[in-house]
């Protein structure tokens, strides 16, 4: 069946936001792959060598700010409802990761709780709320 | 602000997905504009009028006006 010509222009546009949006998982991917190799390498693999560790965390700086310029490509790829939509969410997912960061902090200072908060609770939180962000996001321009 | 896109689109028997490829965006931001829950940037309302070979004001009307 022969494709019209909006049809054909509309994959473009789809690709166009695909192929971005595979860059920010490839680098993505990268940098999760180098911060493993940052926090485990030097216990597992090359035994806390000064030299080698430091590369190690160089290359996983290198490759996440890699990573963010490739966000930012999904963003211009955006058509400006989506990106509102990417400005909402982010917003709402610094907003609350770092209001419940400094709250999640503070108990631990005044000792209302008896573990030490870790960065990964943090990034799991923005996630969560980043997520939570675009789903209300899109609910409500859909 | 209030919109014709809906009738221009209709009087021209385009979908949605033909009006967003023309101007470039997503069907949801159609969709979007056309339910009133976003108001375009100036530079898509003028594409906007470019494509309708109208003026702005003659598809886009503020809500105080009307």
């Amino acid at each position: 069946m022969n494709k019209t010509n909006t049809e054909i222009k509309t994959n473009k546009a789809y690709s166009r936001d695909r192929v971005s949006t595979a860059k920010v998982a490839y680098w993505g991917l990268a940098w999760l792959l180098a911060t493993a190799g940052a926090t485990f390498g030097p216990e597992l693999l090359w035994g806390y060598g000064t030299l080698i560790t430091s590369i190690g965390i160089a290359i996983q700086l290198a490759l996440g700010f890699g990573m963010i310029w490739a966000f930012k490509g999904v963003l211009l790829a955006m058509d400006e409802l989506q990106r509102l939509i990417q400005l909402e969410a982010i917003s709402l997912a610094l907003g609350v990761g770092v209001v419940v960061g400094v709250s999640y902090e503070l108990l631990e200072d005044i000792k209302l709780i008896t573990f030490q908060p870790e960065i990964s609770h943090l990034i799991i939180l923005i996630t969560l709320t980043y997520s939570f962000g675009l789903f209300l996001g899109n609910r409500h321009y859909r | 602000m209030k919109n014709r896109l809906k009738v221009l689109r209709a009087e021209r028997d385009w979908t949605q997905a033909k009006l967003a490829e023309e101007l470039d965006v997503s069907r949801q931001t159609i969709n979007a504009i056309e339910t009133g829950k976003f108001d375009p940037s100036l530079p898509l309302a003028f594409k906007a009028g470019r494509l309708f070979d109208m003026l702005i004001e003659d598809i886009f009307q503020d809500k105080v006006n009307s």
